[in-house]
């Protein structure tokens, strides 16, 4: 017993650990038929959830439906926009999840039977569930800015969803003379990826800053702030002349009438609050609501998002649903990809708990969200979460953004760390 | 002997089941491990190319780097921001969920097999002693070198090095005796060595 050392006890009650909670598993399995997760919607939030489930519990069986059989994440999309980057890089598939035994199916679904808990598809299949998980992202209130609907998007891109919309946006640009003018139209709160707008200029100035100086962006914002305000302000003085007579960048707040009104797309103009801009490219993104599924199985509330319990991301209108990612009001969670991945984690082990008629575990819950504002200078946002009284809150004293003051070292690793940050999310999410 | 020892280590396996439970606010390890992964890779593998793996290292350096972290005393971009939102017991939770995972040394890092020979030969003399097997062990409660991600490594080195990162006495002893003996140009054999075991 003398070479019983603490840390091989630690070993060998890690084995015992893990031995007692196989057991545990597979005991409730034993009790009758499989248990039955159908996941809607295959994007952050959704395989992740798919994946942590049957990490978590390989007796759950899990099935995926999801129309695409490629997904391109919007994280890391601006700097396909700047040129850095090949769509290649940001297009996952999900062989992945078909490896640790998720059920991927391709379709569309078309409705979900809160009552008979069944999901339908347009394909014509059934899917019966014990808990379902509906993770369909955002949807555009096309209604908002007059001209703009899905069907002039594809000549004015939202790029807001990453793939053939962020090509388009790319090849528009590419094509653009040096001297032209870039609009891009950020959406009212609250919306996707709070700082990605504004990631998005930074990327096309950083293309046009090396390719065609001469080039403008205007910025017409509905609003006063965003995020990363500070650190993207002084980036933009710093590297595109921001604040100066010959700044590559305008941006127009809300209050001196960036709210856009109505577009023209033949004319390639648009009416703000104040003034009318002419532009040779054109980037809407459009005000936001919770995906059509969300809507069409009731789950939304009157603003357009679901509202979940915090604890296991169960829909407070039906039960048995789950709804994470951009659709569900997590707040103060953003609605960013880390944000989804985080959700679907605990979202995954309440539904394993409560299948086996346990309880909900105790949430805990991350966010990290880097910008690149130009080549060697990223900035990020981070924060903590806790679960508390009824209700997910920040924990004090976490998180944060970047300094304010500039250390070129720091930023240049913080660009680093972005770029392992997108390799190890997409890993955890598809790999 | 063996079957005694696993027999009074599920006993305290449950005695700590049971105390977790009795303290409801506290997420579970697994829980807090997860919240680190997006960043440090699935059960705290790295893909890389910067970011640090977790797995393997052992619980007591975790929990020692994560309180540098957060007081300072360790500088970083983002790691002190997110380190300042757990609480001691929960470091500890996910430090041991860590240290229980297998480490995957990096894969695809490039190096010069000239300057790892010669990295080596500085590990040995300089380094061994406490990052022991090549620099693949956490045993001593120090960092996992070997396949660690190389510009975390570089990172690190340079911060204590500049005095903006906590360094131990014996680590900083045997650092300036390394960077007077070889200057720059050893810590880069160093990292070439770090890099060039797989």
């Amino acid at each position: 017993m003398s070479n019983f050392t603490r840390r091989k006890f630690l070993k060998v009650t890690g084995v015992a650990a893990a031995a007692s909670s196989a057991l545990a598993f597979s005991s409730f399995a034993i009790g009758g038929a499989k248990k039955k997760v159908v996941i809607v919607g295959g994007g952050i939030g959704g395989a992740t959830a798919a994946k942590y489930l049957r990490m978590m519990d390989n007796s759950i069986e899990v099935t995926l439906i999801e129309a695409n059989k490629d997904y391109y994440t919007c994280f890391m999309s601006n700097e396909v926009l700047g040129g850095d980057r090949s769509i290649d890089t940001i297009r996952f598939g999900y062989t992945g999840l078909s490896g640790h035994g998720v059920k991927v199916v391709h379709d569309w679904v078309s409705g979900i039977d809160a009552g008979k808990r069944v999901v339908t598809t347009k394909g014509g299949k059934s899917f019966p569930y014990d808990r379902c998980i509906v993770s369909p992202g955002v949807d555009f209130k096309w209604d908002t800015i007059e001209g703009y609907d899905a069907e002039v998007a594809k000549k004015i891109p939202h790029a807001w969803k990453a793939g053939s919309q962020t090509a388009t946006l790319r090849k528009q640009l590419e094509a653009m003379r040096d001297g032209g003018t870039v609009l891009i139209a950020p959406p009212p709160n609250p919306f996707r990826c709070p700082p990605g707008p504004y990631e998005l200029a930074s990327q096309i100035a950083h293309y046009l800053k090396n390719n065609k100086p001469k080039s403008k962006i205007i910025i017409l914002d509905p609003k006063d702030k965003f995020s990363k305000f500070g650190l993207f302000m002084d980036g933009w003085k710093r590297h595109y002349g921001y604040g100066t007579d010959n700044s590559m960048i305008t941006w127009v707040s809300g209050a001196d009438g960036g709210a856009l009104e109505s577009v023209d797309a033949k004319n390639m103009t648009v009416q703000a609050a104040v003034e009318e801009f002419k532009a040779d490219v054109i980037n809407i993104i459009p005000a936001q609501k919770a995906g059509k599924i969300a809507f069409d199985a009731g789950l939304t509330n009157d603003k357009g998002w679901c509202p979940v319990d915090g604890k296991t991301f169960e829909s407070t209108v039906h039960k048995n649903i789950h709804v994470i990612g951009d659709s569900a009001i997590a707040s103060p969670l953003p609605k960013s990809g880390y944000a989804a991945n985080s959700e679907a984690k605990v979202c995954a082990a309440a539904i394993v708990a409560l299948l086996s008629g346990g309880k909900a575990p105790q949430p805990s819950y991350v966010n990290t969200c880097y910008s690149i504002i130009a080549p060697g200078d990223g900035i990020s946002v981070a924060m903590v979460y806790a679960y508390k009284d009824g209700k997910i809150i920040k924990v004090k004293g976490s998180g944060g953004l970047t300094p304010s003051e500039f250390d070129p070292e720091m930023r240049a690793r913080e660009v680093q760390y972005a770029h392992s940050w997108f390799k190890n999310i997409t890993a955890d999410v598809f790999g | 002997m063996k079957r005694k020892l696993a027999l009074s280590a599920a006993l305290i396996a449950s005695g700590f089941a049971f105390s977790t439970s009795a303290m409801a606010e506290m997420p579970s390890a697994t829980m807090l491990a997860y919240t680190c992964v997006g960043c440090h890779g699935t059960n705290g593998n790295s893909q890389g190319p910067a970011t640090p793996s977790l797995a393997g290292s052992s619980k007591d350096y975790i929990v020692e780097i994560m309180d540098y972290y957060a007081s300072g005393e360790r500088a970083s971009t983002i790691m002190g921001r997110i380190a300042k939102g757990y609480t001691k017991e929960e470091i500890e939770a996910m430090a041991e969920f860590f240290s229980k995972q297998k480490f995957v040394p990096a894969k695809g890092q490039k190096f010069d097999a000239k300057l790892a020979k010669k990295g080596a030969k500085l590990h040995d003399k300089y380094c061994e002693k406490c990052h022991e097997d090549g620099g693949t062990s956490s045993e001593d409660d120090t960092g996992i070198l070997a396949g660690q991600w190389s510009p975390y490594l570089k990172y690190t080195l340079a911060d204590m090095m500049a005095g903006k990162s906590h360094m131990s006495k014996k680590m900083k002893k045997k650092l300036n005796k390394l960077h007077k003996k070889a200057g720059d140009a050893g810590i880069e054999q160093l990292l070439h060595y770090y890099a060039s075991k797989k």
